[in-house]
């Protein structure tokens, strides 16, 4: 589905990561952590091609990510980004609706299919109460839901989140975390997402890219706790990583 | 299961409203003309007063069609603006088309006398005051966007688009100076705005031009909608970022240059008309609100012009007057009373 080789990551005269390599088959939720400003976002964002990638590779379904057309790119990746939405007028539903522009005609008329696939979208959320409320009126963790439905709606096998828990309570992050979870499991689409909830990720991650600027080792949660990856993610004498409870611990 | 409502109701009403102001509009001026005449002068039946029938003929229904594509082109232009720069205050004057047609006229009335100390007789006419008012936007404009195939921020070309104002506001300021009174008073009536100085040829000519603008607009009304989410959002929706900004941009160049150079510096109707719209309807898809603006703006316009004329007397108001008189306190409403100006 997603294959990454050897990708540096960055800006034309400094490279922020490199040697970035992982592998996602379909219905995959991974998530990319780190320490800030390690680059996760920079990451998140040559995925989706808002910037190029310096060298490697980035390879969807066999296809090099640099040689699509962005119509087709379109059908192949959506977003969630972190940045707000500059139109606060726009109901919920108005929202959603733009995720099916890749596939409508000239003028953006919906079909019966993009229909379907908006009320899909709008029912996995739970934003049918939501659906003709402005999007000033809705509070944070709904405002990341309606967003999460349009990238649902755009029916892309990829989603990319840039921190989509953020914000949110701890109830809320756990909530939308197991949803992401189960939007991966159940229609086969491969989820990633930059996160800091490390110790919630591990607990609901198929897979989990770990950036530490050096090796930015990958893998299933069980396999990088058993090769103590975690164990230097962050500087030792702050925080240490506990792998019996799978938890950091703060060192006093 | 389609929540998207049907605004064929509103749509209605506008249109009748449209065609209401247009009836009206040609009722009154500073001859008065009874209200059943005028009707008579429409369909085509021979008046008892001839004069009447030249008035009507000849001077207020291009007058009127005037106002109505003043009004649509400006309102349009307007919307594309604060869509495009996703700012509600942004209007079709933000990227220096307005001072850009001033700067024209200014150094065709005063230019003259300030360089060469020669008067430019004869050389100021309807004609070729609309020529440079076109130029001088079209020059503008022309800057503007070799400044916008630089820069990719759309916000920066908002801030580069007011600073090209200014710049042209200063060399009018200096042009009006050193020139003398006479041209001074010419390139001050020209700024008050005009609906009534178009034949029927030129009239002919403004409304190919809006044409062309508004379908220019109704090609883009897919990626003015993807806008309304950002930039990245936009891209990730595979909308080719720069073909259709700078499709967007000539569209109000078109628009509101074209207007400007007909009519003049015509404030506040760009800016408003949008807001006073999206009261009424309350969506953001520009598949709704393309044709709305365009209804709305000429409506606008017609009444604007019916309290320029000044009803029961002789005397005409400057056009430009009455659009910021009207148009100032209701962006000044918008913010106060609903706290919000959003868009």
């Amino acid at each position: 589905m997603l294959t990454v080789s050897e990708l540096s990551i960055g800006y034309k005269t400094q490279i922020v990561v490199k040697a970035i390599n992982f592998n996602l088959t379909e219905g995959e939720l991974m998530s990319i952590v780190g320490i800030n400003g390690v680059g996760k976002s920079t990451l998140l964002r040559t995925l989706g091609k808002v910037q190029p990638q310096l060298s490697g590779h980035i390879l969807i379904n066999g296809k090099a990510l640099a040689q699509l057309k962005s119509n087709t790119l379109a059908s192949q990746i959506s977003m969630v980004l972190t940045e707000a939405i500059p139109s606060r007028n726009m109901t919920v539903w108005e929202l959603v609706t733009l995720g099916r522009q890749p596939y409508t005609n000239w003028i953006g008329s919906l079909s019966h299919l993009d229909e379907e696939k908006i009320g899909e979208a709008i029912q996995i959320l739970e934003l049918e109460d939501l659906r003709h409320k402005p999007c000033y009126e809705l509070s944070d963790g709904q405002m990341q839901r309606v967003l999460i439905a349009r990238a649902l709606a755009q029916d892309t096998p990829i989603i990319l989140m840039d921190e989509p828990t953020t914000h949110l309570d701890l109830y809320h992050k756990v909530h939308l975390l197991k949803l992401l979870r189960r939007i991966a499991h159940e229609t086969k689409k491969t989820i990633l997402f930059t996160s800091h909830e490390i110790e919630m990720a591990m607990q609901l991650c198929d897979k989990m890219l770990l950036l530490d600027g050096k090796n930015n080792p990958f893998g299933t949660p069980e396999a990088l706790i058993n090769s103590q990856a975690f164990e230097t993610l962050f500087p030792e004498d702050t925080v240490v990583f506990n792998s019996e409870t799978k938890s950091f611990r703060i060192r006093k | 299961m389609n929540p998207q409502k049907t605004y064929g109701l509103s749509f209605a009403i506008l249109f009748v409203a449209l065609v209401l102001c247009f009836g009206l509009n040609l009722s009154f001026g500073s001859v008065s003309i009874p209200f059943k005449e005028t009707l008579n002068a429409i369909f085509g039946a021979k008046l008892e007063n001839s004069s009447w029938d030249y008035i009507i003929w000849n001077y207020r229904i291009p007058k009127a069609f005037t106002a109505i594509l003043v009004g649509g082109g400006l309102a349009l232009s307007g919307l594309l603006m604060q869509t495009l720069f996703r700012n509600p205050l942004a209007g079709p004057f933000v990227l220096g088309i307005s001072s850009g047609a001033s700067l024209g006229a200014a150094i065709l009335i005063m230019g003259a006398t300030v360089f060469t100390g020669l008067t430019s007789f004869g050389l100021v006419n309807d004609v070729s005051l609309a020529l440079a008012a076109s130029l001088g936007s079209f020059l503008v404009l022309m800057a503007v966007m070799i400044v916008a195939s630089k820069i990719k921020d759309t916000m920066a070309l908002l801030i580069i688009g007011l600073m090209f104002g200014s710049i042209t506001g200063a060399v009018v300021s200096v042009l009006s100076y050193f020139t003398n009174a006479e041209k001074l008073q010419q390139y001050i009536y020209w700024s008050f705005g005009s609906l009534g100085n178009l034949s029927w040829a030129q009239l002919l000519l403004l409304s190919g031009i809006i044409i062309l603008g508004i379908i220019l607009s109704v090609l883009s009304i897919k990626s003015l909608n993807a806008y309304l989410l950002g930039e990245n959002y936009a891209r990730s929706l595979g909308v080719n970022l720069k073909k259709s900004r700078y499709i967007i941009i000539i569209a109000t160049g078109l628009l509101a240059g074209s207007v400007t150079a007909f009519a003049g510096p015509i404030a506040f109707v760009g800016l408003a008309v949008p807001h006073l719209t999206r009261q009424l309807f309350r969506t953001t898809d520009h598949r709704v609100l393309v044709p709305a603006v365009l209804l709305y703006g000429a409506i606008l316009m017609l009444l604007c012009d019916i309290v320029a004329q000044l009803p029961g007397s002789s005397s005409v108001l400057p056009i430009n007057a009455i659009t910021s008189i009207l148009g100032a306190p209701v962006v000044i409403w918008l913010l106060i009373r609903k706290k919000r100006m959003l868009f």
